[in-house]
């Protein structure tokens, strides 16, 4: 296989109708007939809604009907979390959501929906319908250890004090091993906000009636998981349904929950199969669609006097909202790094799922990683100031070393993946001039600099099923057409897969054409795009369905050159005679021949699935440089340089792109954003773009992404996970350089004025007692 | 009571149009219902996040916040008018292309529009102010990087400052002499 | 499509007036910013509104014969930062209007707008009271005009009577001869925000510029209405500029600002905040009017 198309920085396939507006996302294709749906939420946190008063929203003109919890004859329970199916009914996800209940558990909940001509008769009835809900309030819980506390509100009756999952793991003694003399304890709690994705099209989705099956076209990253899905939450075949996904507008783990399909699908069929069309506003895009989980840890670490461990504890306990989602998936994984990314012969861990009367936490860039990096690495900084050690050198002797094989999943950390990016991290930033020249320094303003890193690994095997399949058909040109499972969402992966395919079929990657929308009718079956797992798990199915179509294009050219096969191959588009080089007729020659042959026509298309028994580590480095003004209590980031080994880079450009995306999401979560609720009365606060407060240009510096590439031996084409790595390490690398300018280490996110505030208040570097007095 | 209507005309994209309008449509709702242009994206339709930002007599403005009969003798373009007859992208457009700015491409019209506002005024923007000239769109995807070198390498090429421009991707790690306190 | 019952558009500021008596309950619309997004939230859905919007005799910056600094209430936020006499005469009006939202809220946004809606946090109330400036209104009865610190009565309530429009802002030459200011907008992020709290100084330095002639504070967020620190600003006033004088004022604003606690912001950090702010815009605004910090 030649490697024209790999690693080059192919311009993106849909680049140019981007750039001229004319890419269709799901609202531009919608007809402008269509009935339009708003959803009832609860005013509530907790509750039983007991009457909703439908008569005066019924009456505003335009309104077509009101749906309330009380129109569901039957109850389908469906799960809403992308996760591939179980056979198993042990490993499947919690069935927990209703298209409307009565039972709301946090404010924002769906008790129902009107449809109407357009928006302003649907928001009308909306917001009289609000006024006709008699509820019985029930007392609600936010906070996750509070939840699970006895006495506590109980969210869901088969979990106990809210605990949807509580596990452990445990290895050597670490009883035993703390008895050992002259260790030094370290000790820290960690907590982390939630955040909320903030895609720039809002989720989006309509549905109409089409033979006796419903349509849904929708802003989805999992077209054939949604149509499970809302099969499930319907209660019919899921042959009835069909999922067109058309170009989305950003997902990032939130469009890998199904969450309005079904609804949406419900009314139509309710209405005889008539359009409509859900459009979620900003606004219910925070509360009522998915956030990342709040967590907060626990570690502490029993070091030697040469700064290894000698024994480790874990504990987190994570906010997982209302409702189910993900599950224990999120926590388990953070669990699940903390004794491979620092290795320790004695570990004690747990981690505890548990359900509050917040807004769902669900998949979200890094699922769970953000927030276990923040601790670690807030940590691994702690444990090295303890030692006074050097930041950098205390990662490098005691992260996963060379070699290490993770027992489970068998992945292996084939290179020197770590050192090899602090190496160029460093270099690139400046780290050992910078951390000498920004010692000890006093001042109202100061300067800071310092590193983390994260555990992440590529796909969700062995934890659930992985699967790839992939369809690559031959136009009469020797063109070909491709789809295959794994949806663009914006990272590009239609474009990787292109140069994928061109190079294992030997054509111009112009002569390849993704199939970009998908459409669960016509598109081999996937289960979307998430845990980074693209561009690996298609490689599998691509480079297998490529070479079988490669097998059958040479067969038919063995019919037509009386050459064995053995002695040709495709290069650059035409069928060559390897031994001496020479072209034999095109790819295009051959198509056409081969359709129009009255000798054996054949019409040229492979399709496969292949089924990824293997997984991989795809690890790097963040290095941030701070300048924080102290009496004003904000930090201004200076530099910021993330580097990842994500094997072969398929694309440059795009790969960079991830990169410079994830850093972007990094320092919003360590300096800003936070989702807020009401104590009082569990109702959100700032559930729009202008309170919750997302990065803007001015406040990020340039971003530098690099790479090191070290071929990924277990993948199809070198290449292992990219997309969520790059926001892990943010958040910590820059607590660390605000910790190093100031001397305060905070353990808290958003390192926002208000906790600079407070913090630098505790530490003594603001000193104005009368600015204290209340 | 009885709707109002209005029949607004103006000049889109160049040409000189006219339709009746509801008079509480937006000009996003204009725009996308009676024109038809859909590069104009909904957001958060509460001027937040820029993806529906048009130029207006030279202005950008974020069209859900604009009332469409406020576009009565006003000229528009939206990113449809600037793509050349036979499909040919204008400078900015693909330099959009070129730099990797463009990932999901919902914030990308709004942003190509301001844009090309900044380019077209000749002026040569230091990298704050081209940063404070582009904040009024929201992006998730691109961490705003690509999007700033495709701006500032476009200004400068339309300066003549072709040797500037090939060196804006390497100038990643910024040297900062002096403390730069808040205020 | 916004939730509105029906949109009056005014061709002139009479015509405005008439409509406004016509329709009582109707709200004027001036750049939208604020009102549709209201609108949009429901917060006032279905309301009637007079739209001012096309009014341009409500728009631009000139000098009147008595020599006020006169801008009109349409004038939007970057017609006014990008005025030649704005930023002559009081440059930190540009630059604190520059900094409100983003460049498309800037192209909408007026400054009639950002008075008339009786919010603390408008970026550009604060340099309008420490400014002093003088609202002008014009209704039924005719024009008036109202000293800013009269025209805000409440949060969110301002000194509009039914049938008034606000039609201009006017800056008196004994306010603006010779001064200098500074504004400084306390936000989380660098764009797109609203003010956690902002501060506005401006000073009139003696000829020999070693003492401070006369300075003013304002503040916004730091009460429910734009407000000034007297207190602070009567110390400095006719002292020498030097270190301690400058330390003493900012500190004295304590006296003066009383924010509340809420979510966006607490009360303590908000007064820490405040006494920052006005040493540093004060020690820039002497240094824009030329004068030396002497020990």
């Amino acid at each position: 296989m030649s490697k024209k198309y790999i690693g080059q920085p192919i311009i993106r396939h849909d680049a140019y109708d981007k750039a001229t507006g004319r890419t269709k996302y799901t609202d531009d294709l919608c007809d402008r007939g269509a009935l339009v749906i708003r959803v009832l939420h609860s005013s509530i946190a907790n509750g039983i809604v007991k009457k909703i008063d439908t008569k005066e929203a019924e009456k505003v003109p335009g309104v077509i009907r009101v749906f309330t919890c009380f129109d569901l004859k039957e109850k389908h329970y469906f799960p809403t979390a992308g996760h591939p199916w179980s056979t198993d009914p042990h490993h499947q996800d919690i069935a927990d959501r209703l298209i409307m209940t009565d039972r709301p558990l946090f404010h924002g909940d769906d008790i129902g929906a009107v449809v109407a001509e357009d928006e302003v008769a649907a928001s009308q009835a909306i917001r009289i319908l609000e006024k006709s809900v008699e509820y019985e309030e029930l007392p609600f819980v936010l906070d996750a250890q509070e939840a699970m506390e006895d006495g506590a509100p109980q969210l869901h009756e088969n979990y106990p004090n809210n605990v949807l999952a509580h596990t452990e793991i445990h290895m050597g003694n670490v009883e035993e091993a703390i008895k050992e003399k002259g260790l030094t304890k370290v000790e820290g709690w960690y907590e982390t906000q939630p955040v909320q994705h903030c895609h720039i099209e809002n989720f989006i989705c309509y549905a109409y009636g089409e033979g006796d099956r419903t349509v849904v076209v929708s802003s989805t990253q999992i077209p054939h998981i949604a149509r499970r899905v809302i099969g499930q939450a319907l209660g019919m075949d899921w042959g009835k349904f069909r999922v067109i996904k058309p170009f989305i507008g950003g997902g990032f783990g939130n469009k890998q929950d199904v969450l309005y399909e079904p609804l949406c699908a419900w009314i139509s069929i309710q209405l005889g199969g008539r359009l409509v069309k859900l459009d979620v506003s900003r606004e219910e895009t925070f509360v009522c669609n998915r956030i990342r989980h709040a967590i907060r840890y626990h570690i502490t670490s029993w070091l030697r006097k040469d700064g290894t461990f000698a024994a480790r504890t874990f504990k987190a306990w994570c906010n997982n909202g209302a409702y189910s989602s993900h599950g224990h998936a999120i926590a388990a994984k953070g669990l699940g790094a903390f004794p491979q990314l620092y290795p320790c012969d004695n570990i004690d861990g747990e981690t505890w799922t548990v359900y509050t009367n917040r807004s769902v936490a669900g998949a979200m860039r890094g699922y769970g990683m953000p927030q276990a990096s923040y601790a670690m690495e807030c940590h691994a900084e702690d444990c090295a100031r303890a030692m006074k050690m050097d930041p950098l050198e205390f990662r490098r002797q005691n992260l996963m070393p060379v070699g290490y094989v993770h027992e489970f999943s068998k992945n292996e950390l084939y290179a020197d993946t770590f050192n090899q990016c602090f190496d160029k991290g460093a270099e690139i930033i400046g780290y050992y001039d910078k951390i000498k020249k920004y010692k000890n320094q006093k001042g109202d303003i100061r300067r800071g600099i310092a590193v983390s890193t994260f555990w992440y690994n590529t796909a969700v095997y062995p934890i659930a099923l992985e699967t790839s399949s992939c369809r690559i058909v031959m136009n009469q040109d020797g063109s070909v057409q491709f789809q295959i499972g794994e949806t663009e969402i914006g990272q590009g992966a239609d474009t990787v897969a292109s140069q994928m395919i061109a190079d294992t079929l030997g054509i111009p990657v112009d002569m390849v054409h993704p199939v970009s929308c998908q459409d669960t009718d016509v598109t081999p079956f996937g289960t979307g795009v998430y845990a980074s797992r693209g561009t690996y798990t298609l490689g599998f199915s691509i480079r297998q369905t490529a070479e079988l179509l490669k097998e059958k294009v040479l067969e038919a050219a063995h019919q037509f050159t009386r050459m064995p096969v053995y002695n040709l191959d495709i290069v650059d588009g035409k069928i060559v005679r390897t031994t001496d080089g020479r072209e034999l007729m095109t790819l295009g020659e051959l198509a056409l021949s081969k359709l129009y042959t009255t000798d054996g026509s054949q019409h040229l298309t492979a399709e496969s699935t292949y089924q990824i028994k293997s997984n991989a580590y795809s690890f790097g480095c963040c290095f941030a440089e701070v300048e924080v003004d102290i009496p004003m209590c904000r930090v201004r980031l200076l530099n910021i340089v993330n580097v990842h080994d994500c094997g072969q880079v398929i694309n440059p450009m795009l790969a960079e792109g991830q990169v410079h995306g994830g850093m972007s999401m990094g320092i919003g979560y360590a300096l800003s954003e936070n989702m807020l609720w009401d104590e009082k009365t569990g109702a959100p606060l700032n559930n729009n773009l202008l309170d919750y407060k997302l990065s803007s240009f001015m406040d990020h510096p340039r971003l530098v992404g690099a790479f090191v590439e070290n071929y990924e031996p277990t993948s199809a084409y070198g290449t292992k996970g990219l997309g969520e790595p790059p926001a892990c390490p943010v958040a910590p690398a820059i607590r660390n350089a605000i910790g190093y300018a100031t001397g305060r280490y905070i353990n808290e996110l958003p390192l926002s004025p208000h906790t600079l505030f407070r913090e630098f208040t505790d530490e003594g570097l603001i000193n104005d007692s009368f600015a204290e007095e209340e | 009571m009885d709707r109002q209507y209005k029949v607004v005309h103006c000049k889109i994209n160049g040409k000189e149009v006219e339709k009746i309008v509801d008079m509480r449509a937006s000009l996003t709702d204009m725009l996308r219902n009676d024109y038809r242009l859909t590069s104009v994206k909904k957001g958060c339709e509460v001027g937040e996040c820029g993806a529906c930002t048009v130029i207006i007599d030279g202005e950008g403005f974020n069209s859900c916040i604009y009332m469409a009969v406020w576009a009565e003798g006003k000229e528009i373009w939206t990113l449809e008018g600037l793509t050349g007859p036979g499909g040919e992208l204008s400078d900015i457009q693909q330099a959009f292309v070129d730099e990797g700015a463009i990932q999901c491409g919902f914030c990308s019209p709004g942003f190509i529009m301001t844009s090309w506002e900044i380019v077209n005024s000749g002026r040569e923007y230091t990298d704050d102010e081209l940063r404070k000239a582009l904040s009024g769109h929201l992006c998730r995807c691109t961490g705003y990087e690509n999007i700033f070198r495709a701006v500032k390498k476009t200004m400068l090429r339309r300066l003549g400052k072709k040797k500037e421009a090939e060196l804006v991707n390497s100038q990643g790690i910024t040297e900062y002499p002096e403390p730069m306190p808040f205020k | 499509m916004y939730d509105i019952k029906a949109l009056y558009e005014a061709t002139s500021v009479q015509h405005a007036i008439e409509l406004l008596q016509e329709h009582p309950e109707a709200q004027i619309l001036a750049g939208g910013s604020d009102v549709l997004v209201q609108v949009r939230e429901g917060r006032r859905a279905g309301v009637e509104l007079v739209s001012i919007y096309m009014l341009d005799e409500l728009r631009g910056v000139s000098i009147d014969e008595e020599e006020n600094i006169r801008i009109g209430s349409l004038t939007s936020f970057s017609h006014i930062t990008n005025d030649p006499i704005i930023q002559k005469y009081i440059n930190v009006l540009g630059e604190a209007v520059d900094m409100v939202g983003g460049p498309q809220i800037r192209a909408i946004g007026t400054i009639g707008g950002n008075t008339c809606n009786g919010v603390t946090s408008a970026d550009s109330a604060s340099t309008l009271t420490a400014w002093e400036a003088i609202i002008e209104i014009t209704g039924p009865e005719g024009v008036r005009r109202v000293p800013i610190k009269d025209f805000y009565i409440k949060a969110k309530v301002v000194d509009l009577k039914p049938g008034e429009i606000q039609t201009a802002i006017l800056i008196p030459k004994s306010s603006y001869d010779r001064c200098y200011g500074h504004y400084i907008k306390y936000a989380m992020r660098n764009a797109l925000d609203i003010t956690t709290t902002g501060c506005s100084v401006n000073v009139r330095l003696t000829e020999d510029k070693k003492k401070i002639e006369r300075v003013r504070i304002a503040y916004g967020v730091a009460a429910p209405i734009p407000m000034r620190a007297y207190t602070a600003e009567e110390f400095l006033n006719g002292k020498t500029i030097n270190e301690k004088n400058i330390k003493k004022f900012s500190e004295m604003v304590l006296e003066d600002v009383n924010p509340r606690n809420s979510w966006r912001a607490s009360r303590a950090l908000r007064r820490h905040i405040s006494v920052v702010m006005a040493e540093r815009a004060l020690r820039d605004s002497i240094e824009q009017a030329g004068g030396v910090i002497n020990g």
